[in-house]
């Protein structure tokens, strides 16, 4: 019996130092890719824009590791320059959407009733479209430009974490914590931010870093239809595009952005799970 | 001498969903003096709690008045509601509930004080004080909900309602969620908090053993409305009605 106990303390703390390990390895990682993102400049071997035709479409070799594009601009350059604008581009999306989703799924959660019901309904109808469709039409109203493509994916990004937090606030509402920090004189606007928002912000913190890969390939996906960033800017959704045409002659044109859109994504998805894990109260004994 | 603390008249409370409505509580009137204590008792159901959380504004009161200190305060908002919780304050069932899972116990305690604006060293002095007068060792400030038991967890919660030092103190089942000995214990602190703050108590409660140890007064409801009220004594060796009947025979 207590053998079996011993074995299971055991087995959880192996696995909580385990989630503990990837969860670091995993946040480097992350930090090693936006360190690539904010000194681009200063890590691309050649100018990123400076094309030469004689090296043009010449495979990956010493001089140029993932290869020319057809203008013989260095594909690392490029990808490198090109992480500043998705990575950020996806980090700001992602703020925007979760910021603006979290208040006012709070406000609904909390006031309940018409206010409620009327924003639930407008969410209900940006869920009702096909997103990237409804991304689309925004992008093309608006015209192409990485910001019209944040705002277009904003438009319908926010209404997950809009039902996301309230949900999570209407199942805190009712707590005798709250009530005894009304009484303690909390004022509503104190009530919401020194104790419904600390304890709603792990979930929605998981799902945000969850969405960023989602939300990355979105971007990308905006450029590749060309509604994103205009040529020349380097990003890989629309480098991408660029070489589609050549992806039989010269793959690599295809495979540098598309690695690494898939390594940054795949570490940002990981990322997002360990933090859940990490979070999951039945992971942690105590504080 | 005697100067009420808390006038209740004619309170009353209708619940509606889906178009039917309820009455939880039906015509309860009752005044309550300083230093007194007043117990309310009834089966599970019987809208103790309503009338309590009516007192304390966290439900709206259907009919009615409620005077506090002379003051009518049945529709007050704002910041003289915030005012009107400096008199009144409530020790709740669940006492681990009753703390924010994401703070001390300290900032729990001291968040009355922080609102009015008490510097943060002053208020932990005071936090401090608090504990020691309820029973606990300072370093429970820097503790959570968590990490001590129920009766501790309690004995913080009435530390927290003492510390805006009010005039009436509601405990709505403060001792049902402990067990026997703990509730001995929480007991004996309010009672001899009552004594030095001379402090006004209404005692929610379904257990008419410690009501008699504490009231003055008893107060017996049924299906909202109060069937019967008189001192302890009274009440329990000369029920009037049969459901006080049933409620004393179900504890001898």
């Amino acid at each position: 019996m207590s053998d079996i106990k011993r074995i299971t303390v055991r087995r959880q703390k192996i696995r909580k130092n385990y989630i503990k390990t990837k969860l670091i390895f995993l946040v480097v990682l992350a930090a090693v890719l936006l360190a690539v993102a904010v000194f681009a400049k200063y890590l691309c071997p050649y100018d990123p824009y400076a094309q030469d035709l004689l090296q043009a479409q010449k495979p990956p070799g010493p001089a140029h590791i993932l290869g020319t594009d057809r203008y013989g601009r260095d594909m690392l350059s490029r990808v490198i320059m090109g992480s500043t604008t998705s990575i950020f581009a996806t980090l700001v999306l992602v703020a925007v959407v979760t910021v603006t989703g979290t208040i006012i799924g709070i406000i609904c959660g909390w006031s309940g009733g018409k206010v409620d019901t009327v924003l639930m309904r407008i969410s209900d109808l940006f869920l009702a479209f096909p997103s990237l469709v409804f991304a689309l039409a925004v992008a093309g109203v608006l015209g192409g430009g990485v910001q019209n493509a944040i705002i277009a994916l904003a438009a319908i990004g926010w209404p997950k974490f809009a039902r996301l937090a309230r949900g999570l606030t209407l199942a805190q509402k009712d707590s005798p914590y709250l009530m005894a920090a009304r009484l303690s004189g909390s004022s509503t606007p104190r009530l919401l931010v020194k104790h419904i928002l600390p304890n709603i912000a792990g979930p929605i913190l998981v799902t945000a870093v969850l969405d960023i890969g989602t939300m990355m390939m979105e971007l990308a996906g905006l450029s590749f239809l060309g509604l994103g960033v205009k040529p020349p800017m380097a990003e890989w959704g629309s480098m991408i595009s660029d070489g589609r045409v050549m992806l039989q002659t010269a793959p690599w044109m295809v495979l540098a952005p598309g690695g690494a859109i898939f390594v940054t994504v795949m570490i940002f998805n990981l990322l997002g799970d360990t933090v859940r894990d990490y979070m999951d109260p039945k992971e942690r004994s105590g504080r | 001498m005697a100067d009420t603390i808390l006038e209740v008249e004619h309170l009353k409370k209708v619940f509606t969903a889906n178009k039917k409505s309820f009455t939880a509580v039906d015509d309860v009137s009752f005044k309550l003096e300083r230093g007194e204590c007043l117990g309310i008792v009834g089966e599970s159901g019987s809208g103790k709690s309503t009338i309590a959380k009516m007192i304390t504004h966290l439900l709206d009161v259907t009919e009615g008045k409620i005077t506090l200190l002379g003051k009518d305060i049945t529709h007050v908002k704002g910041k003289e509601l915030r005012d009107t919780y400096k008199e009144i304050q409530m020790v709740f069932q669940m006492p681990m509930e009753s703390f924010d899972p994401r703070r001390t116990l300290g900032d729990g305690i001291g968040e009355s004080l922080r609102n009015q604006g008490i510097s943060r060293t002053e208020t932990r002095k005071k936090v401090e004080e608090l504990l020691a007068l309820c029973g606990l060792p300072a370093e429970y400030a820097d503790r959570y909900p968590h990490q001590v038991s129920g009766g501790q967890c309690q004995r913080a919660a009435i530390a927290r309602a003492l510390a805006v030092d009010p005039a009436l103190l509601i405990c709505d089942e403060a001792t049902s969620a402990l067990d026997v000995t703990v509730q001995k214990q929480i007991l004996e602190l309010l009672i001899d908090l009552k004594k030095k703050r001379k402090l006004s108590f209404l005692l929610i409660c379904h257990d008419l053993a410690l009501v008699q140890a504490f009231c003055e007064h008893v107060l017996v409801l049924y299906h909202g409305k109060v069937v019967e009220m008189g001192t302890p004594d009274e009440i329990i060796n000369y029920p009037k009605t049969d459901y006080t009947k049933v409620l004393v025979d179900s504890v001898l």
